[in-house]
């Protein structure tokens, strides 16, 4: 069994996590920015539930709603790709285990990527 | 209140939380969804949905320098998240079928025991066994970098850890928490696994969990970007100077106040419950 703990696989997924939350928060920061300044005064209330509109509930809703320069979008948007990091580190691993010819953990690895792709896109099913 | 004063407030209120939660170690997710739920308002499922969100961040943020330092084990992670992952969709399905009320008693029980669990602290006799059959099989066991240099450690009780990880995985979805406290109980306690590597795998598996519920929260129109921007960019920036800022001397005192704080928001988050004050 070859370890892991490789020092180049370890910085690698260190420096995923990071360039995924560092270009997320900067999305949202953008969005923000934009939110902030097209109504500042404008009254909140977040008492009632009414749920997102449909445009911001699914990924290509969002991807499309923050192209056309929407702030609430840009913002999804950046949430998404947070959303996103996590997943992508478990895509590294898979392959980082199925490049150590680990079968078993490589099939632990895709019931996880499974899982977080179907809550992406699959569970409006039972949403 | 305008758009403007909500954002500030939220967004300076995140901040201590994050700070607050990275210093003692409690985690600052699990006062989120009380301070927004009772000091501003917000419907239980928005401050769930903006609660997970920000889970991520901070633990994406924190997971990057933790993995470098080489205390966590990527496989024993990676086999628990099955657990955590599952348990989380289910979680979070329920969120839909569980009335709020009832999703706050819940929650009010999770923050006092969380609370509970940071202020045992709790000898444990290294009893030398021998290597559990099913954590071999699996590839569980490991190292990492001591004060002495390098020290291996055993890992035990694979399924009970699995069964306690469902469970985490689920009061995750539920809650829209991170779950750390009942992550590292059934790794240091049910498995035996070393603190160190608790903490920091536990850490590690939390923004996978999260995500897995995360889907499931967008999809219901949960995450609310306007609230969420705040909360997130508050509680990563609070956690990120909370693990940079030493002091060590104060620590226990504020672990001790930031613990009554989490029993009080318990209480008041029951009481809520209990009268109905949620719909």
């Amino acid at each position: 069994m070859k370890p892991l703990n490789d020092e180049r696989v370890e910085s690698l997924i260190a420096n995923l996590l990071r360039a995924g939350v560092l270009i997320s928060a900067l999305v949202v920061i953008g969005g923000g920015v934009t939110y902030l300044g097209h109504n500042p005064w404008a009254h909140v209330d977040y008492r009632t539930f009414h749920g997102e509109p449909g445009n911001l509930k699914s990924a290509h809703g969002i991807v499309r709603t923050a192209l056309s320069g929407d702030p609430r979008g840009i913002m999804q948007l950046g949430l998404l790709l947070l959303i996103a990091t996590p997943i992508v580190r478990v895509l590294l691993s898979t392959l980082i285990f199925a490049m150590e010819k680990d079968l078993m953990y490589l099939g632990f690895t895709l019931i996880v990527l499974a899982v977080l792709l179907y809550s992406l896109f699959g569970s409006f099913l039972i949403a | 209140m305008n758009v403007l004063e909500f954002t500030f407030l939220v967004w300076t209120g995140s901040l201590v939380a994050g700070f607050l939660g990275s210093l003692t170690g409690l985690g600052g997710g699990v006062v989120l969804v009380p301070l927004l739920t009772i000091f501003f308002h917000v419907d239980l499922r928005y401050a769930i949905g903006a609660s997970l969100v920000s889970v991520i961040a901070t633990s994406s943020g924190s997971a990057a320098a933790y993995v470098k330092e080489g205390f966590s084990n990527v496989r024993i992670g990676m086999f628990l998240e099955i657990a955590t992952t599952f348990g989380a969709l289910f979680g979070a399905y329920l969120t839909a079928k569980v009335p709020p009320n009832a999703i706050a008693i819940i929650f009010g029980t999770v923050l006092m025991y969380s609370a509970f669990v940071s202020r045992r602290t709790r000898p444990r006799t290294n009893v030398e066994q021998p290597p559990d059959q099913l954590a071999t099989k699996l590839k569980m066991n490991g190292t990492f970098p001591d004060t002495s240099g390098v020290r291996s450690y055993n890992v035990y009780r694979v399924p009970a850890g699995f069964g306690v990880m469902s469970i985490a995985g689920a009061l995750s979805g539920l809650l829209g928490i991170g779950s750390g406290a009942l992550k590292v109980v059934a790794m240091d306690q049910a498995m035996r696994i070393p603190f160190k590597v608790s903490t920091t795998t536990s850490n590690f598996m939390i923004g996978v969990t999260a995500a897995a519920s995360a889907g499931v929260y967008l999809s219901r129109g949960y995450i609310d970007a306007a609230l969420a921007m705040p909360v997130m960019l508050g509680v990563l920036i609070g956690s990120l100077m909370g693990t940079r800022v030493l002091v060590k001397t104060q620590t226990r005192l504020l672990r001790q106040v930031f613990s009554g704080v989490i029993v009080l928001l318990g209480i008041e988050m029951m009481l809520k419950g209990l009268t109905g004050g949620l719909r």
